[in-house]
């Protein structure tokens, strides 16, 4: 029996420093092949405009700005309609059968291979972008950073929706009947009670979302454009870390190109570590205070 | 800098340990890895090959970079690609390597205009496009080219690949060679930054923006072009003449002179009936084929097996809308695979 213990801790432990050490290597592999384009570029690669395989020139900015306007774009479209989503089946659908039936419709949008988003994002929105865009007088190219961002903000939407009708689960009833006795309309408990009280976990369901955001890769590289150019605005061609890296990694056409990818990876890996770091520290702060106030 | 072990070289191992179990049972295999645009007429002919002769060759189409880094690794029996080694990096293969031309192929512009119009380009025009100085389908320059065409005042939107790749490296080596400004601003590569227009991967991507684009303009390999049946420019060679992209165009484009190790940039060409943007693909051995325990069964296989390609292999090309090998680029191959030895000596 003891024997078997220290078998089950053993595979137990075994696991976690595998774990570890997959992580340290993959951090290891990442900094030795880009070192030698850490060299040569340094700190500037964050702030260089240029990315220019013909004359060796690799700056990472236009990319770091391309991830974060199509995420955080994303974002913005997404958070209304997953809040909306979440509050009516969190709060409104008290059918568990509807409810059900509604969440299970939401999961599968979350499972949808992203190429399939690609594909549907070129045979649909883009064709209504262009639209827009003749409109409003800008080159009609249908794709760019604004398709890239409608795509991915339904992809993130599930995360969102779902996490936010989860957390308001947590509201406990008491405190719903407690405010409903005292007069508050419906739109009051869910706006004015359960929403500010479950706060942190919808932060955290946005972190979720921006992660998955942050790197989507396949969709992104269909939609985007594929310009190593600066993004000028939300209807500019553009390119993220991911995409960037996708497109260009297969036919490297120098040692200091490929290694300059594998940097633009770190700088990916860097910036959802930096952002979950911060949303961390966001939810945490939040939560402490949702503690004192009810 | 240390190598790094890519992907590529990993499945290129693990494959090398799969057929080397099988070679083992009997008859010999040879595994290749390189460009992707040559892969539809290699898996034909050696389908038609392991039928003949029992010789199995398994290619994988990993893009030619992939193909350089697999053989330069010795991982690889051989490695194709759509772009000659450069002088610079020949001291970076552990032996001595030899090129030997397969096939010819061609890049096409292709279009979107209303009424699919029959359009004539010049290289310099082309460039200027994809430069983004002409900004309109009705401007001077294209509409004294095509003066019994009614050209409409519609935005150009260039197209170009987003992925690494021989055909961008191609349309780009033309450009640079009929135009100073692209040449200083832009430059050739396998993936350059593009003044301006969209990406989109691979020929298949490509073609769809252009399809779907009122006043678009990119570029695809003919193959792509003729399977496909887009509308395509005709383009004004070195000699004056107005050429359409075809495959007679394209192998006589390779017809004038071939230096002794085919490595030759095809673009811009001065035989007067080749099409301008034409390029060849290459299989990259080791002269000296003793090295890393071969035998020198496989090295025969090897040679042999050049030389159906070059040959006997050439009627299947044009089924495949590949331009076959002309008689210079043959007479050029013979010489370097007769020169490829086991031990020092010569395996045909």
């Amino acid at each position: 029996m003891i024997m078997n213990d220290k078998i089950y801790s053993g595979i137990l432990k075994g696991t976690a420093i595998l774990f570890v050490v997959l992580f340290s290597g993959f951090i290891g592999t990442l900094a030795t092949n880009s070192w030698e384009s850490l060299e040569i570029f340094g700190l500037g690669f964050l702030s260089g405009r240029e990315w220019n395989p013909v004359t060796v020139q690799f700056g990472a900015w236009p990319f770091i700005l391309g991830t974060l306007l199509t995420s955080f774009l994303a974002l913005a479209i997404s958070l209304p309609f997953s809040l909306a989503t979440g509050i009516l089946l969190g709060e409104y659908v008290k059918s568990p059968g509807l409810a059900r039936f509604a969440s299970v419709f939401v999961n599968l949008l979350a499972s949808i291979p992203s190429v399939v988003f690609g594909l549907w994002g070129l045979a649909v929105v883009v064709p209504l972008v262009q639209r827009l865009q003749m409109v409003l007088g800008v080159p009609p190219y249908g794709v760019g950073i604004f398709s890239s961002s409608i795509v991915l903000a339904i992809m993130i939407m599930p995360f969102m929706a779902s996490m936010t009708r989860e957390v308001l689960k947590n509201v406990p009833e008491s405190v719903r009947h407690g405010a409903l006795a005292l007069g508050m309309t419906k739109q009051e408990v869910v706006l004015g009670i359960s929403l500010p009280y479950v706060r942190s976990g919808i932060a955290a369901g946005v972190l979720l979302a921006l992660g998955r955001a942050l790197g989507e890769t396949m969709a992104v590289t269909m939609l985007i454009g594929n310009a190593t150019r600066v993004p000028s605005s939300i209807f500019s061609l553009g390119n993220t870390l991911a995409s960037v890296i996708a497109s260009q990694f297969n036919e490297a056409e120098s040692d200091v190109h490929r290694s300059a990818m594998m940097l633009l990876a770190l700088v990916l890996l860097s910036l959802t570590f930096i952002i979950n770091a911060a949303g961390r520290k966001i939810i945490s702060s939040g939560a402490g205070r949702n503690h004192g106030r009810i | 800098m240390k190598k790094a072990i890519t992907p590529s070289a990993l499945a290129a191992v693990f494959l090398c340990l799969v057929l080397g179990a099988a070679g083992a049972q009997g008859a010999v295999s040879l595994l290749g890895s390189g460009a992707s645009f040559p892969a539809p007429i290699y898996s034909k002919m050696f389908d038609v090959y392991a039928r003949e002769t029992g010789v199995k060759v398994n290619y994988q189409a990993i893009g030619s970079s992939g193909g350089l880094k697999n053989i330069m690794d010795r991982v690889v029996d051989f490695g194709g690609s759509d772009s000659f080694v450069k002088d610079a990096d020949f001291s970076k293969y552990p032996g001595t390597i030899v090129h030997i031309p397969t096939v010819a192929g061609a890049v096409v512009v292709t279009y979107n205009l209303p009424g699919s119009p029959k359009l004539r380009l010049t290289g310099d025009v082309v460039a200027e496009i994809f430069l983004g100085n002409i900004v309109k389908w009705n401007d001077a320059k294209i509409a004294s080219l095509n003066p019994q065409l009614k050209l409409p005042n519609l935005p150009i939107m260039p197209v170009y690949r987003s992925d690494g790749s021989g055909t961008t490296f191609n349309f780009t080596a033309y450009l640079n060679a009929v135009s100073a400004e692209w040449k200083s601003k832009v430059g050739s590569a396998n993936s350059v930054s593009w003044p301006v227009g969209q990406g989109a991967a691979q020929n298949a991507g490509v073609a769809g923006v252009v399809a779907r684009t009122p006043g678009s303009v990119g570029y695809v390999e003919l193959a792509y072009a003729n399977q496909n049946k887009l509308a395509v420019a005709s383009i004004r060679n070195s000699s004056g003449n107005w050429i359409e992209p075809s495959l007679e165009s394209t192998s006589a484009a390779a017809a004038g002179s071939m230096p002794k190790d085919t490595r030759i940039l095809l673009v811009d060409t001065n035989a007067s009936e080749g099409y301008p943007i034409c390029a060849l693909t290459w299989i990259i051995v080791y002269k000296e084929q003793n090295y890393g325990g071969r035998t020198r069964e496989q090295a025969k296989a090897v040679v042999d097996l050049l030389w159906w390609i070059t040959h006997e292999g050439q009627k299947y090309t044009n089924a495949l809308d590949y331009a076959p090998l002309s008689d210079s680029a043959v007479k050029a191959a013979e010489a370097i695979i007769k020169g490829i030895t086991y031990g020092g000596a010569s395996l045909r």
